[in-house]
């Protein structure tokens, strides 16, 4: 079995995985990070969204192999030294979730949108950045808001 | 969570030079992986198992990245429909390009989706081939023959010969898809629908380009995806406008030539008349767009 070895929100990490072994079950089986989902595993719903060497993807469509040397960041590494990342506590406050699932995803996405997009975001530009991910809960309403809201407090 | 891909996979490798991988796939018992976005699924659902060897050819940086050279345009096969949307050059060049990455899946998916995997998955409903049909490119395959690299090009009209097949032969690797630059005037259009704007297939796309110059058009060409094995040229009905004056009907014309052309099935998506019947209405709203738009 080959050895991978990569950076998860800033910590080497290395283990003895099967080719087969996807990203997402690297960093929930192997590593122990379950914050990053997964709903679909064919690519559409965006709950497993994380990002690689700066890039949002679907790490249900990775393997773990091909993350090696990479820089991956999950929705555990958003917070630091315990205070919730300003799009964490944006969804907190605008009740952008209910059952919750599909939030880690909509978080890493919606941070890669500000980083691409800058900090002013309109409803429309939001709705269709969200495309790559499903929310079976919300009607999204209050995930857009919440979005519009975490880009600004993340000036 | 339990994904159990069909097939073997028992051997990875991550060569970074053509001729690594050439030699990797020589045998023909490797699966190609650039972004995975296809391969993965079908590796997932038994459609493409893995032949026991995974070649992860994303380390490659030669076939990353695109280029305008002698009045031609060469894009690399694992240039990602990412960077074609953030090629400037590109975009001034053949805005078509930006046009249809732009329509294609989500931020995600297009982060890791490359133009090469697009061409080799060989759906009749790949969004990037259409515009590169009415480009008229052609790919550049490579292969090891046991003591050094052989390389052939191929049309792209001549590459796909049914759902998921082409004309590579076990063992390839398709290196790069060019085309010559469009000349001024000569204009090319994309258009593709689906049920949602994003994160669709196609369910009928289409693609068409001309020079419309003096009321005339010439160098017409007509694309058609997710209507037939392939994706078509819509021949007959490229014939009826070529070096005709673009006016009165004209487009309504073509636009039912071109539906008369086209082989659809019925499927979840849509059923064959309501194909035939998008497929009329793309192509005259394209036609009408580049000629008097
Ligand atoms: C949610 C979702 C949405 C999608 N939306 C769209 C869409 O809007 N439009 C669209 O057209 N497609 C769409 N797709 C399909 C897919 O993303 C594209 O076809 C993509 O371009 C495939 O590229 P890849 O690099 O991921 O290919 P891979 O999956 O890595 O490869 C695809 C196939 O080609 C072979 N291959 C790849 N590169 C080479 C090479 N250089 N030489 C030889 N063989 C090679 C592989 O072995 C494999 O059989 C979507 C997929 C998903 C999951
Ligand atoms: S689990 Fe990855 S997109 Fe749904
Ligand atoms: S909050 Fe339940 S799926 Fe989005």
């Amino acid at each position: 079995m080959p050895t991978v070895s990569m950076t998860v929100n800033g910590k080497e990490v290395s283990a003895e995985v099967e080719t087969r072994t996807l990203l997402v079950q690297f960093l929930r089986d192997h590593i122990g990070l379950t914050g990053t989902h997964v709903g679909c595993d064919t690519s559409q719903c965006g709950a497993c969204v994380v990002h690689v060497d700066g890039k949002a993807l679907k790490s249900c469509t990775r393997l773990a192999v091909q993350c090696e040397g990479a820089s991956v960041t999950t929705i555990e590494g958003l917070a630091a030294n315990g205070a919730l990342h300003p799009m964490q506590q944006a969804f907190h406050e605008n009740h952008g979730l209910q059952c919750g699932f599909c939030t880690p995803g909509m978080i890493m996405s919606a941070v890669d949108m500000v980083e691409r997009l800058g900090n002013k975001l309109d409803e429309k530009t939001i709705r269709q950045e969200l495309e790559g991910n499903i929310c079976r809960c919300t009607g999204y309403h209050n995930i857009v808001k919440s979005i519009a809201a975490g880009a600004e407090a993340m000036k | 969570m339990q994904v159990k891909p069909s097939g073997t996979l028992d051997e990875y490798l991550a060569p970074v030079t053509i001729e690594e991988a050439a030699r990797a796939l020589a045998d023909g018992r490797a699966s190609v992986l650039a972004g995975g976005t296809d391969l993965m699924l079908q590796a997932a659902n038994g459609r493409t198992p893995y032949r026991g060897r995974l070649v992860n050819i994303r380390r490659i940086a030669e076939l990353r990245g695109a280029a305008i050279t002698g009045g031609r345009v060469r894009i690399g096969a694992l240039t990602t429909v990412t960077d074609i949307l953030n090629h400037a050059e590109l975009a001034k060049a053949v805005p078509v390009l930006r046009q249809t990455a732009d329509k294609f899946a989500s931020n995600q998916i297009r982060n890791m989706a490359t133009i090469g995997g697009n061409i080799c998955n060989a759906s009749p409903a790949g969004d990037m081939i259409i515009p590169l049909l009415a480009l008229e490119a052609e790919v550049e395959l490579a292969s090891w023959d046991g003591a050094k690299i052989r390389t052939r090009e191929v049309a792209l009209e001549k590459f796909f010969t049914g759902p998921g097949r082409t004309v590579m032969e076990r063992g390839e690797l398709l290196t790069a898809v060019s085309f010559a630059v469009p000349e001024a005037g000569h204009r090319v259009r994309f258009a593709k629908s689906g049920p949602r704007p994003a994160l669709e297939i196609s369910t009928v796309s289409a693609a068409f380009a001309a020079t419309c110059k003096d009321g005339v058009t010439t160098n017409v060409r007509i694309v058609l995806g997710a209507v037939a094995p392939t994706p078509i040229r819509a021949r007959s009905a490229e014939a009826l406008m070529e070096g005709a004056e673009c006016s009165g009907d004209l487009a309504a014309r073509a636009a039912k030539a071109a539906a008369g052309e086209i082989s659809p099935i019925d499927d979840v998506r849509a059923s064959a008349w309501y194909r035939t019947h998008l497929t009329e209405v793309f192509v005259r709203r394209l036609i009408e767009d580049v000629c008097h738009g």
